[in-house]
């Protein structure tokens, strides 16, 4: 596997959110963390993040233990995170997001711009434009750019439907869906469980901190109990 | 004729001053803003950070002077910018080292920070007058005036001359120079735009990987460059004293909250808006009026609605009442 996070427990003070989780995910594959509210889906992403203080627990990269790396570190060894909420420079324009995305990078960013355009064209018509005037899909569009700008190995998503349109959401999902041929690991939390496991190769459930169930995307969607208990029958 | 006498009485005494100040104040303003934008809280030492650049100014001019070095036409001072500059440079960074890091490590609230602030200004406050002393300095050499009264009724015929001092022009000139220069580096350099980036969204900045300690070095750089030069351009223009120089945290407080906190373009525009409404509010407007009326009239009253000695209220008031009704300043800036 591309991507392991083994055993992973923490949460916030004496408050554990999140206890002996396991995730995985290899180049390629799109893999979905879900759960009802408060199943501490975003905290657990957050710590393989570096930005949620683990008690216990491994994340490796690429063979690599990254356990002990601050978020900052992490993101240079090219793992990308989209935020649920403030993911764009509202005050910069969609270009300059872009930029942004590729600070750390030192060579020639044009390219990478322009591939960025062909895969989101809505976002390209307003290159010049405030990122804070677009539309919610839009913004969704650049924060995604702006994440995949330093050529990420794994790129981390949370919620990228939250609050959009169902037509909005499938367009993302194919967005994610394109992403994902170019052989980058996309590791996602949603609240769209249904829609989101239809697009994942795998699928995490947890509930109260915990993995509950683990399949591919057709087995958890196929699973009677699953139907009933999380995706709503 | 009337009514150019009455132009240029109003050129000479509001438009070109409240230009001049207002340059002055917009140089602050930026810089105040910067600060808060990227270090997230007012800097309340900055006025005496202008006095301190200020200072090392005068203490350079003096020492080129003494060696017989000078400018010819031009004041010394900006001979001795550069030096000012340096020094201010170097103190920011001690204290930011030394002090703001410390509560910026303890995550400190903005609250906090303020306080720290006003302890910084202490200091500065009590090191500019050990050094230079409390009283008024005048530094400006080099010729006073581009355009002379006499030079100008002589040459037009009119009952008003123009005046125009040289260290208006010169304000005017080098604000344009800097702004232009600043305005290029934030919206043109990668390191500028990761200054605006990291200003508006501090998580996502550190999320793309932008080095905060270099953006917070940056931005107090900057922010000395502007209080020295702010600093150096108003004593020229009026003189040196450090209790005016604390007395001016005032309008650039309120130039910052007009143009939106925050915003380095809003502080421009709020540098003027600041400018004109205090010198406009002060001006007598009686010689004005009496050359626009038809008939002539033996008022004594001066047409002055307000005395120049309150003209810190009138900031004061614009900066209540934006507070008030536009939190968020004519360039939304960030709401305090």
């Amino acid at each position: 596997m591309f991507f392991k996070a083994n055993n992973l427990s923490g949460g916030y003070g004496e408050v554990k959110v999140i206890e002996n989780c396991n995730f995985n995910v290899n180049r390629g594959e799109i893999v979905s963390i879900l759960g009802p509210n408060g199943a501490g889906k975003s905290s657990a992403m957050k710590a393989m993040l570096g930005m949620l203080k683990l008690e216990s627990g491994t994340v490796v990269l690429d063979e690599k233990d990254i356990s002990n790396f601050n978020t900052q570190d992490r993101i240079k060894l090219g793992i990308s995170f989209v935020p649920q909420v403030n993911n764009i420079f509202t005050e910069l324009t969609v270009n300059e997001n872009l930029e942004m995305g590729a600070f750390t990078s030192s060579d020639d960013i044009k390219d990478k711009i322009e591939e960025m355009y062909d895969l989101f064209p809505a976002i390209k018509e307003k290159k010049y434009q405030f990122a804070g005037e677009l539309s919610g899909g839009q913004r969704q569009q650049v924060a995604i750019a702006r994440a995949l700008m330093n050529n990420p190995s794994i790129l981390m998503l949370d919620e990228p439907t939250a609050g959009v349109s169902p037509v909005v959401m499938q367009e993302i999902f194919e967005h994610i869906i394109q992403i994902k041929e170019k052989n980058i690991a996309i590791l996602m939390v949603e609240q769209n469980a249904n829609q989101a496991l239809k697009i994942s190769d795998r699928g995490y459930i947890l509930v109260t901190g915990q993995n509950a169930y683990h399949g591919t995307g057709q087995e958890l969607l196929n699973d009677p109990e699953i139907r009933k208990t999380f995706l709503g029958g | 004729m009337d009514f150019l006498n009455a132009l240029i009485l109003l050129s000479n005494f509001v438009i070109v001053p409240s230009i001049t100040y207002g340059s002055q104040l917009a140089l602050g303003a930026i810089g105040v803003t910067l600060i808060y934008g990227i270090l997230r809280f007012a800097n309340f030492a900055y006025g005496d950070l202008m006095a301190f650049g200020t200072m090392c100014v005068i203490l350079f001019t003096w020492l080129l002077k003494s060696w017989g070095v000078n400018l010819g036409i031009f004041p010394t001072a900006l001979l001795a910018l550069p030096f000012g500059i340096t020094l201010t440079i170097i103190v920011s960074l001690f204290f930011d080292k030394t002090v703001f890091e410390y509560y910026r490590n303890k995550k400190s609230s903005p609250v906090t920070f303020i306080v720290v602030s006003l302890g910084i200004m202490f200091v500065l406050n009590a090191v500019v007058r050990i050094i230079i002393g409390p009283n008024d300095i005048v530094f400006m050499d080099g010729s006073r005036f581009i355009i002379s009264a006499v030079d100008f009724k002589e040459a037009t015929g009119l009952l008003e001359g123009l005046t125009i001092k040289s260290t208006q022009v010169i304000t005017i000139i080098t604000t344009s120079l800097t702004c232009f220069l600043l305005f290029n580096f934030l919206n043109k350099t990668k390191t500028g735009k990761s200054m605006r980036a990291y200003s508006n969204n501090e998580d996502l900045a550190l999320l793309s990987g932008i080095d905060p300690n270099k953006i917070i070095l940056i931005t107090w750089i900057i922010a000395s460059i502007l209080a020295t030069i702010a600093g150096t351009l108003y004593g020229l223009d009026k003189s040196f004293k450090p209790f005016t120089y604390f007395n001016n945290l005032l309008p650039i407080f309120a130039a910052t909250i007009v143009g939106g906190i925050g915003n380095p373009l809003g502080a421009f525009y709020g540098g003027f808006v600041i400018a004109f409404s205090e010198i406009a509010l002060t001006y007598a407007y009686k010689k004005f009026i009496f050359y626009l009326l038809p008939f002539s009239s033996d008022s004594t009253n001066l047409i002055q609605y307000i005395s120049t000695d309150y003209k810190f209220a009138i900031s004061f008031a614009i900066l209540v009442v934006v507070l008030i009704f536009k939190p968020q300043g004519i360039f939304k800036g960030k709401v305090i």
